[in-house]
């Protein structure tokens, strides 16, 4: 079974798409990457904060009524508001801008959402199975050993040590689904905590794992900055996912 | 199999001149690199050519052999690197050129060249195909682990 890697740097971060097929070389395949990446760029063309005409940034200073938005970007607040209901509050979509000032940022969980919808599209291509990395959050799928009809082994997932960011920590073993991981240690604290104003200090990190990468981004974020009593509301609502606190 | 001393060739290009990790400092992989076959200095070092190879690599999958890339022109002077690979995965790697005339070179050397060893048997010692980790932004991509995953596929 062959292997290959597309990369590209969207949306400030670089995407990393590997597949495993019999033939990595053929056009269809390629035409499915990309086909696959341009949903991540037309995600970044919507939702980037720091594009001046982008959908967000109009509904940031009031220029767009969020009710009047291309239907992406209200599937996506509607799913900003259930993550707040989940975690009970510490999920947000209201973060500081540079001026210190809240206003609307879904960018945490855009991400999750634009790799998951770039995973199924590249879960359509016959016979392969893919592994998407978005700047260290994992979407996999489309081996035999699931539902897909790609090659049979599950792609292994390392999990960093945040202390020494050139080891790994632990590995997960996937077929299909996510592995999002939260923490300081890339960009130091950039982490908002809505419950305290105050963007989180702390070392360590928490990886969840379950079927959807936006879920699992969420609640990684969730977990990582919320209070230690919402692994208990954690272990009740999000059925199929599990933590790794490190 | 070119496309893999090339891509390794420009990932360790890019971790000399931007590295600044604040890991280990040990020197083992430095002391353990054929020095008696390294260039005087590298103003003596040969213009760029082709690499060479020997082992019995046909394809990228499953490939086999030790590569030398070619000696890549950096702000320090002269970088040229050297992989073995087993069944398509990176098992060694080695410099066997590198800059050697000042402090700053050692320094260099004493960070950038053991810590991507390091990486790299790392992560082949667990096998893995991809890192979840704290958000990677695109500046960081060149200094990460995924980014050297990549390169060997790509």
């Amino acid at each position: 079974m062959n292997r290959r890697a597309w990369v590209r740097q969207i949306m400030g971060m670089p995407i990393s798409i590997h597949i495993r097929a019999r033939d990595v070389d053929s056009p269809a395949l390629a035409h499915g990457v990309e086909a696959a990446l341009d949903l991540v760029y037309e995600a970044d063309r919507l939702f980037s904060t720091y594009h001046h005409n982008s959908e967000v940034s109009r509904i940031r200073r009031g220029e767009l009524d969020p009710g009047q938005s291309d239907p992406l970007v209200q599937q996506v607040i509607l799913a900003c508001h259930r993550a707040r209901e989940l975690t009970q509050g510490a999920f947000t979509d209201q973060l500081p801008a540079a001026d210190g000032v809240l206003g609307f940022d879904p960018t945490g969980l855009v991400k999750g959402w634009a790799a998951d919808r770039a995973a199924s599209r590249l879960a359509e291509l016959p016979g392969a199975s893919y592994c998407l990395n978005a700047g260290g959050d994992v979407v996999v799928g489309g081996t035999a050993g699931e539902a897909g009809d790609g090659p049979g082994a599950p792609w292994r997932v390392g999990i960093e040590d945040p202390r020494d960011r050139s080891r790994i920590a632990e590995v997960v073993e996937l077929h299909h689904g996510g592995v999002a991981t939260s923490g300081n240690a890339a960009r130091g604290a950039h982490l908002y905590d809505p419950a305290t104003g105050t963007f989180v200090e702390r070392t360590g990190s928490v990886t969840v794992v379950g079927p959807s990468l936006m879920w699992a981004d969420v609640w990684a974020t969730a977990l990582f900055v919320g209070p230690e009593s919402l692994r208990d509301v954690f272990a009740e609502v999000a059925d199929g996912y599990r933590v790794i606190s490190l | 199999m070119r496309r893999i001393v090339f891509a390794v060739m420009s990932t360790i290009t890019a971790v000399v001149l931007l590295f600044s990790y604040h890991t280990s400092t040990n020197s083992a992989f430095v002391a353990s690199s054929p020095a008696g076959q390294l260039p005087a200095s590298p103003g003596s070092a040969s213009p760029p050519r082709s690499s060479n190879k020997s082992g019995s690599a046909t394809s990228k999958p499953g490939a086999s052999g030790t590569y030398t890339g070619n000696a890549a022109d950096t702000r320090w002077g002269p970088v040229q690197v050297r992989i073995t690979v087993q069944g398509g995965k990176i098992t060694a790697s080695g410099a066997v050129q590198y800059p050697q005339n000042n402090g700053r070179d050692a320094q260099i050397n004493g960070f950038a060249l053991p810590v991507l060893n390091q990486e790299v048997l790392q992560q082949q010692s667990a096998s893995i195909d991809t890192v979840s980790g704290a958000t990677v932004t695109s500046d960081g991509y060149l200094q990460s682990l995924q980014s050297a995953i990549d390169q060997v596929h790509l």
